[in-house]
């Protein structure tokens, strides 16, 4: 897999969401996704950063355009170096939650993408990295 | 990245200035693909000021990195530059274009013949490549974040407009929701609703997200949370504009609205508002 580019930005507060969310989105577009993937990508992106700003306490993200051979796709990369994630099973659980939130989103993010990694180390911090795949034209 | 040349980069150039700038100019204004929204005078005043500012900067000696306070007069008027094309309507990479469209003028009164050496020159040339590359990216930047900021305060403005709660019929109201549902909105809305529904004693409450761009969990929170409240009302709560991709990525999330009534649009919601109501309508044709 080759990375073409790449953007990162820092995620602060609630205006780097809206502001990831926007990239994002014209990557999407830029890559052609059909409107409901470029919906569901923009979700994933939307939790995932919610998720570094809330539960990481801040970090950033990196949005790229990456290829092989066959197919041509948009990696999402979310890092902090916050609390880190003492069990990542349980995180994935739908409805977990240590917050106030639905426990939805990292469960959702890995269904609304095609690859879904996550690194987690208490007290280090957690990195994120999801991908969506578009087969190329 | 302190590589020295013989003669000062600043010597080289501040000889054919007058040169350059009008070679810069032309080239500017002959590609075919620049912004009409950039006027030409203030092409050629922008033009004139960055060569003004690059020999200033140049001739203080750094050449390699622009965060330096040598670079601050530039910095600043490239900022400029950005926010007024930005404003202007011009793309970012045509904003980075007026910087790297100077290497070729520039690097023209760098050859041999000028009475450089061969790898003194190609030193320059190097040099001032690199040099130029972090200003136009500098440029490039800092147009996206002016952009970016625009964006925001438009959504800023948006947000802040007071929130439409309509009367529809006797009984039924509804709020057609724009822009993004984040907690200080809801609250508006929220507030506006209950109290609206309060005035007109309504029992049917519709919210029209044909509007909200992105639905994640927490913006499903935030409806949940405007449903609730509208119920501990007395009222009903209809959901309409769930769009098909946005309904799609619901359930990926796996958020359970089932006890929600949702409608496509919101014409199909007043459509049960009304029926819920005991309305009903006939067509008369003949008096079409
Ligand atoms: N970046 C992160 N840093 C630390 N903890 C995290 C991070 N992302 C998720 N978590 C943990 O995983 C849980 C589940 O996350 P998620 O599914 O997004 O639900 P929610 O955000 O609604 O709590 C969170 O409550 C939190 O404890
Ligand atoms: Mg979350």
């Amino acid at each position: 897999m080759a990375v073409k580019s790449q953007e990162e930005r820092s995620i602060a507060n609630e205006d780097d969401i809206l502001d990831v969310r926007n990239s994002v989105k014209r990557v999407t577009a830029l890559l052609n996704f059909s409107l409901v993937n470029q919906t569901k990508i923009i979700s994933a992106a939307s939790e995932l950063a919610r998720n570094t700003l809330e539960h990481g306490k801040g970090g950033k993200s990196i949005i790229q355009l990456v290829t092989e051979p066959e197919r041509i796709g948009i990696r999402l990369i979310f890092e902090d170096t916050g609390p880190g994630i003492p069990d990542l099973a349980r995180a994935l659980e739908d409805g977990y939650s240590t917050g106030r939130g639905m426990g939805l989103g990292l469960g959702g993010a890995k269904r609304l993408m095609d690859d879904f990694d996550i690194e987690s180390k208490e007290n280090e911090g957690t990195r994120v990295t999801v991908t969506k795949w578009t087969e190329k034209n | 990245m302190t590589r020295e040349t013989a003669v000062p980069l600043h010597e080289m150039i501040s000889g054919a200035k007058e040169e350059i700038l009008t070679e810069w100019i032309k080239n500017q204004l002959s590609d075919k693909s620049r912004s009409k929204g950039v006027p030409e005078a203030s092409l050629r005043n922008s033009s004139s000021e960055f060569i003004r500012l690059f020999e200033e900067a140049i001739t203080k000696g750094n050449v390699d990195d622009i965060e330096k306070p040598e670079w601050e007069e530039m910095r600043h008027m490239l900022a400029e530059l950005s926010a007024t094309r930005a404003s202007q309507g011009s793309t970012p990479s045509d904003t980075a274009k007026f910087i790297f469209s100077l290497k070729e003028p520039l690097f023209a009164r760098l050859t041999p013949e000028k009475g450089q050496g061969n790898t003194e020159a190609s030193a320059a040339v190097w040099q001032l490549s690199l040099l130029l590359d972090k200003l136009g990216l500098y440029t490039a930047e800092t147009f996206q974040r002016t952009r970016e900021a625009i964006i925001r305060r438009q959504q800023k403005e948006m947000l802040e407009m007071s929130t439409p709660v309509i009367k529809v019929w006797d009984g039924v109201v509804a709020v057609p929701l724009i822009g993004t549902l984040d907690s200080a909105r809801t609250q508006i809305v929220m507030e506006t609703l209950l109290q609206k529904i309060v005035d007109t004693g309504s029992r049917i409450a519709i919210l029209d997200i044909t509007g909200v761009p992105t639905v994640d969990t927490q913006t499903a929170q935030h409806l949940m949370k405007t449903v609730s409240a509208t119920r501990l009302m007395g009222a009903e709560c209809i959901i309409s504009g769930i769009r098909p991709q946005i309904a799609q990525t619901i359930v990926h999330l796996g958020i359970d609205i089932n006890d929600i009534v949702t409608k496509a649009t919101m014409a199909d919601a007043i459509k049960e508002a009304l029926a819920r109501g005991g309305w009903s309508f006939e067509r008369h044709l003949e008096s079409v």
